[in-house]
């Protein structure tokens, strides 16, 4: 009973599936709704890297429903500057702004309020945000309060050609993904996760128009305060989504003392280390360490995956990696699908060999002079 | 004091299989279970009721059979367990689910008194969406508290609780006021065994099973695909990438002499990070 669990029935032929009520009559008093937003996630003073990923998607949105592409920034008085600046850099035709102190820091009732006032005054036909706890907390609400559809998690948005939002996110169980349609309301919401989308080129000097808004939000009325913030220490925590090389391991690792070999190799790598979602489960790993569907989306230069079959699950969070290299004993296994360099062999014999000769070839290049 | 828990019946999706010919979900024979994240909340909403007194509801909206994960929550300790199954609520999204979970909640609120706090998990392992919460926070127009970490502080007679929530930089610490609504992390806590009477207690007792008009939702075209803005326009198979991968030679050699040739691949496609593995490493 959910939106991305297709009924049992539509579920069955693998392709060309369509639902009855799949016909767009957009009722008189949204045909007004026009143009393209991306939220700008700023908090505590930086944007999260993944409000400029949708920039770019909502570029390619907006040009092929030949509409303007608007930020929409909300934050402390005099806290958006570089947001704004930044946007343009990154294609906004114009900046939504709403400066107010109880902006400062992120809370669900003045955001919500903020957004929806805003939605309702310049009506887009699509709104886009992070599927970060920011994005996921906020979309919600503001979906909920709008009445209107919010498909979560896509790795792939498009307009089709009577203009509608086509979403496409993968649905439950297997080897499958599902199109998703906001036909008859606007706007059509929906939020994707970070590292979905490769970084736009940011193009320095650019400028456009900028409408301010104010919102009335007393923070007498606000009930939910912010009593304090506890920045995470820099220091071993995992940054998968924006690492440069990723190893992982999955089921194929067999045990979780196998599993330190996939550790051994990150290291040597000055990579990061993650793995499937069963050993999540299995508490191999811890969970910000899973990768997949459910866990990070990876955009490394080269990931490394040991003993992990490549269910479409994991497959989604890995495809934007540059080189993917696999290691599985079963030449079938799904992963070879999608890897680049595939190796048919026990990766408990091929990571060792992999973290030695990586070793020797690091610790050589170290030794020559650095001029070279 | 009382606390509505909101689950849902989800298949074990460790053990979902796809047809290899037909590329379709084999669901046949498929086990259910509680969605996992739910445990989070449901033991954290019992270790409330421990402290504080007061009962604990379970409730779900699905198919008859949901009964189950219903009845294991009481034999983990939940007080009282309420079904919501009809057959207008069969193909709901996230919108149309929070619909009908909030006229459930206030009829429960009816019968049973207004809960103090709400929770949901944090998402299910099906939809997927983390969108059910808000979406029943916003209908009921309780605070809502997402991804919480730890609840710091309960005080029902001041109707406050502190919480630490989960945020992208940090953690939040919050203030706020009862009722609200919350959903827990995973890894906040383990669900606890349930003791021999609870589970005695859970197999006898009656689930509370209501239909659409039972539970009082005023309107049916806000229920099931009816209500649902979202349409599951296209199922399919992603597309394989247009090659395989390039497959390495493994037959009669070493784990050193296949790594170099891994090695030998990597250099050749990635020219250049070896170069920069280097440099990160030397500190630059
Ligand atoms: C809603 C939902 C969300 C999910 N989200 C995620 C997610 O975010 N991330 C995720 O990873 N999964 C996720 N899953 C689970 C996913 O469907 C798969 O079950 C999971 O990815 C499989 O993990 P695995 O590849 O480690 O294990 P398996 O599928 O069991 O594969 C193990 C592989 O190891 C190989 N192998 C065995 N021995 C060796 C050896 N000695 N050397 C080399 N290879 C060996 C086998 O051939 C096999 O291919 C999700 C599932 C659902 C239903
Ligand atoms: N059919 C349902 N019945 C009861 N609770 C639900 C249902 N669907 C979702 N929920 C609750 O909402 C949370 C988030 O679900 P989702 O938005 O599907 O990720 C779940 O963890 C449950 O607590």
């Amino acid at each position: 009973m959910n939106q991305k669990a297709p009924p049992a029935k539509a579920a069955a032929p693998a392709a060309g599936n369509s639902r009855a009520n799949t016909k767009k009559e957009l009722p008189e008093h949204l045909k007004s709704y026009k143009h393209v937003w991306v939220l700008i996630e700023l908090e505590r003073g930086v944007v999260h890297p993944v409000s400029w990923e949708l920039m770019g998607e909502g570029r390619k949105l907006a040009d092929k429903l030949k509409v303007d592409l608007a930020a929409v920034i909300l934050g402390a008085p005099g806290g958006t500057e570089d947001a704004i600046k930044d946007s343009f850099g990154y294609g906004a035709d114009l900046c939504y702004v709403v400066e107010n102190p109880a902006l400062t820091d992120y809370r669900n009732e003045p955001y919500t309020t903020a957004m929806t006032e805003l939605v309702n005054k310049y009506q887009p036909e699509i709104l886009l945000m992070g599927a970060t706890n920011l994005g996921r907390d906020l979309a919600g609400s503001v979906a909920t309060t709008l009445l209107t559809g919010l498909t979560a998690d896509c790795t792939e948005l498009d307009v089709d050609a009577d203009g509608s939002l086509a979403a496409t996110r993968p649905t439950f169980g297997g080897s499958l993904l599902c199109t998703i349609y906001t036909l008859n309301y606007r706007p059509q919401m929906a939020t994707m996760r970070p590292r979905v989308a490769p970084m736009p080129v940011y193009q320095a000097g650019k400028t456009g128009r900028i409408i301010r808004h104010e919102v009335a939000l007393p923070e007498e009325s606000i009930i939910t305060k912010v009593l304090s913030f506890l920045p995470d220490s820099a220091t071993g925590k995992a940054n998968l989504p924006y690492a440069d090389v990723v190893v992982a391991g999955g089921l194929g690792m067999q045990n979780a003392e196998n599993y330190q070999l996939v550790r051994d190799l990150a290291e040597v790598l000055g990579a990061e280390w993650g793995g499937s979602r069963p050993l999540v489960q299995k508490g191999w790993i811890p969970s910000d360490r899973q990768i997949g569907q459910t866990g990070k989306t990876i955009r490394p230069r080269l990931y490394i995956a040991a003993g992990i079959s490549g269910a479409i699950q994991h497959r989604v969070g890995v495809e934007g990696a540059d080189l993917i290299v696999a290691i599985n004993t079963d030449p079938n296994a799904p992963i070879f699908d999608f890897a680049h360099v595939g190796i048919v062999a026990d990766a408990t014999k091929i990571l060792p060999a992999l973290t030695e000769a990586f070793r020797k070839r690091l610790a050589l290049a170290a030794a020559r002079p650095a001029a070279e | 004091m009382h606390i509505v828990v909101c689950i849902k019946q989800v298949p074990d999706s460790a053990q979902i299989r796809v047809h290899p010919v037909t590329n379709t979900i084999m669901r046949q024979g498929v086990p259910t279970i509680i969605n996992p994240y739910d445990l989070f909340s449901l033991e954290e909403a019992l270790r409330l009721r421990d402290r504080f007194g007061g009962e604990v509801t379970v409730v779900t909206m699905g198919p008859p059979m949901a009964d189950a994960s219903l009845r294991k929550c009481l034999t983990y300790g939940a007080d009282r367990a309420v079904l919501l199954t009809d057959r207008f609520f069969a193909g709901s999204d996230t919108l149309a689910t929070s619909y009908a979970l909030s006229y459930l909640i206030k009829k429960v609120a009816q019968e049973w008194g207004e809960p103090d706090i709400i929770f949901c998990g944090k998402q299910t392992i099906d939809g997927d969406t983390a969108q059910v919460g808000p979406g029943i926070a916003k209908r009921l127009n309780l605070l809502q508290l997402t991804y919480v970490a730890k609840i710091d502080e309960f005080d029902l007679a001041a109707r406050e609780i502190v919480i630490h929530r989960r945020a992208e930089g940090g953690i939040q610490i919050l203030k706020t006021k009862l009722p609200c609504l919350v959903t827990m992390l995973e890894g906040t806590n383990d669900m606890r065994r349930g003791s021999i009477e609870d589970a005695l207690r859970g197999a006898r007792s009656e689930i509370v099973t209501w239909n659409a008009a039972e539970a009082g939702i005023p309107d049916l075209a806000l229920c099931g695909l009816k209500g649902s803005p979202t349409i599951v326009k296209k199922v399919f198979a992603p597309s394989p990438r247009a090659e395989k991968a390039f497959q390495i030679e493994v037959q009669g050699k070493t784990p050193a002499e296949i790594s170099d040739a891994v090695i030998g691949e990597i250099n050749q496609r990635q020219p250049g990070l070896e170069q920069d593995i280097q440099k990160m490493a030397a500190g630059f």
